[in-house]
């Protein structure tokens, strides 16, 4: 039906997104003029890459035994750059290795709770009424759950399958992502392109699919950057409890717990992946802060 | 009000209910049991103890007896600690994580206040961007990472204060320190957005035109409305502030719930993770409860 109508609303739909092109563009400029912001993306950028190339260049495997080298502290001969642990491990390729599996926990989780929670919020704040009453109820009442104890339980019961982290992680984490979805949905819902469109009989569907999603873009955009940071610190935390990915594999938050039980005998196994850990999360905080500024149009 | 308190203590009832069976079943959903040992044990000796612990019945047997017994406050007997109910356990540990919360609770409300509103009295000056970047570095540093690294630099190399155990005052200072801080920096920013915003406000103007000075201002007229985005967040900060208690308790050897729960976990003893995610879960929600009815007294908008 919407399709044997083309030219008014593909009108309709010029109009928009002239009106968006112009707020993405002024949100990049301000996000350029945004020193903190641009120097972290380039920081995680270069440690992306560092993490997936960095295991290939060191001469050490993440897994290989040098029992030559016990405990050895940071140094360049022997190309141990962050020394080794009492197994003669070389940390430089276990951090970079542990940090592949923190970046890809903290990417997929977000994308699974993107997923859930962009879904349930645009639905319930698009139908309203008693659905949106009744989902909304499910989203306080889950809310009240005490849920990094379920995460616990879940991954002491079922194992430790890094599927099963992802899931796990990004089913606890919609719940924010739902809350502010539905509430920059009802916002939409009563602007004059969304009520335009129904009046050209535009479906509910299409109408949900093509003007009020590519609308929630920048909010959703911020709130992902800024639950990347919570994912890997849940992932951290559980690693940190001996309940994360399984040796020899590592994560930053199992590095850390190892680190902590030698720090006084080997302090270099506890600083490296804490910093690690710590800059990948001051950084997309850092840059979540700055995409939320540059979208809103108050900051100028 | 009378009419608000008791409807929201109604509506806690489905939640915890929620939990409960949430929790009951999934645990029950595991593979392996309570009394896997190295050595398997002679079958009529394993049926006895299935019979004593109730475990022979049909789930939802077990589920009605579990609920039913909860009411009265009993979580069972531990199957690990043999000789303990799990309502001792939580009594043994309760005093320690009790202490240990509530001092980090208190610590990152007043330091977060009060780092939040100096730095939006000083908007967009050095001490402003001073003050948010810390709070930035505060979130993004986890609390088992700074607990080592505090260890390290007041315990071991300045031997200032103890590394852990259970002893004085001093024993608590660090892992409280280790607790508060990243709530501290989540505080600061809440009350410094929400201090910026109630400052620009036309009753302030006319505070200032009265010719109050700065802090007279604050504290006399921002501070109240401004703390309403902060008891909002304090059931999140409980929450964090629990979950964090669990490697806090773990790293400075403190004998609270947090420890039984992950010693719990790995035994898989059933009805002690039961128990502390029951009695956290009831914690937070009665929390939350709290908080709603904080806003009545913060906020003269709200009324119910």
């Amino acid at each position: 039906m919407p399709g044997a109508v083309p030219g008014p609303l593909a009108g309709e739909d010029a109009i928009e997104n002239a009106a968006q092109g112009g707020l993405f563009r002024d949100a990049a400029r301000r996000l350029r003029a945004n020193r903190a912001a641009r120097a972290s993306a380039l920081i995680l950028i270069a440690l992306t890459v560092l993490v997936i190339v960095g295991p290939w260049l060191s001469p050490h495997a993440y897994d290989a035994t040098d029992w030559d080298a016990i405990s050895q502290p940071p140094t360049l001969a022997g190309q141990h750059y962050f020394g080794t642990d009492p197994l003669g491990r070389d940390l430089f390729s276990r951090t970079l290795v542990g940090g592949r599996i923190s970046l890809l926990v903290g990417i997929a989780a977000t994308l699974v709770s993107l997923l859930i929670g962009v879904t349930w919020g645009a639905t319930a704040g698009y139908l309203g009424g008693r659905a949106d009453h009744v989902m909304m109820r499910i989203v306080d009442i889950l809310y009240a759950l005490p849920f990094m104890f379920f995460v616990i339980l879940l991954m002491v019961l079922f194992g430790r399958h890094l599927v099963l982290i992802f899931l796990a992680i990004g089913a606890i984490n919609w719940l924010d992502m739902a809350r502010i979805v539905r509430g920059q949905t009802l916002a939409l819902k009563h602007r004059e392109f969304v009520e335009a469109a129904e009046a050209m009989g535009a479906s509910r569907r299409r109408v949900l699919r093509r003007h009020i999603l590519p609308n929630l873009v920048g909010v959703v955009a911020v709130y992902a950057t800024l639950t990347v940071p919570q994912v890997i610190l849940v992932e951290s935390f559980l690693s940190f409890l001996g309940l994360g990915v399984q040796e020899p594999m590592t994560s930053w938050g199992a590095l850390v717990n190892e680190g902590a039980e030698q720090m006084e005998s080997a302090p270099w196994m506890l600083i490296f992946p804490a910093l690690f850990l710590s800059v990948t999360l001051f950084c997309f905080n850092f840059l979540g802060d700055g995409l939320r500024d540059a979208l809103d149009p108050r900051s100028d | 009000m009378l009419r608000y308190t008791v409807l929201r203590l109604l509506g806690a009832v489905p939640t915890l209910l929620l939990l409960v069976t949430l929790a009951f079943f999934l645990i029950r959903a595991a593979p392996g049991g309570p009394f896997d040992a190295e050595k398997a044990l002679p079958p009529e000796i394993e049926a006895n103890l299935r019979a004593a612990y109730h475990l022979d019945e049909p789930l939802v047997q077990q589920f009605v007896r579990y609920v039913g017994n909860l009411t009265r406050g009993d979580f069972g007997p531990s199957f690990q600690y043999r000789d303990y109910t799990v309502t001792e356990l939580i009594a043994t540990g309760l005093p320690v994580s009790f202490r240990l919360g509530l001092a980090a609770m208190l610590l990152a409300v007043l330091g977060g206040v009060a780092a939040g509103t100096f730095a939006a009295m000083r908007r967009n000056r050095p001490a402003d961007h001073a003050v948010m970047a810390m709070a930035m570095t505060g979130i993004s540093i986890p609390n088992f990472v700074l607990a080592p690294v505090l260890i390290l630099l007041f315990a071991v190399h300045l031997g200032w204060l103890p590394a852990g155990g259970l002893g004085g005052p001093a024993h608590m200072v660090l892992p409280v320190i280790a607790l508060a801080l990243p709530q501290i920096a989540w505080i600061a920013r809440i009350t410094r957005g929400s201090m910026t915003e109630v400052l620009s406000s036309d009753f302030i103007r006319a505070a200032r035109a009265k010719g109050l000075s700065d802090s007279e201002v604050v504290i006399r007229h921002a501070l109240r409305p401004a703390m309403i985005p902060v008891v909002s967040y304090l059931g999140p900060a409980t929450a964090a502030v629990l979950t964090g208690s669990v490697v806090v308790e773990e790293i400075f050897g403190l004998p609270g719930i947090g420890r039984y729960f992950v010693q719990g976990a790995l035994n898989r003893d059933y009805t002690l993770v039961m128990g502390v995610v029951v009695f956290y879960g009831a914690v937070i929600i009665a929390l939350n409860f709290l908080v709603d009815l904080g806003y009545a007294v913060l906020d003269p908008k709200v009324r119910y």
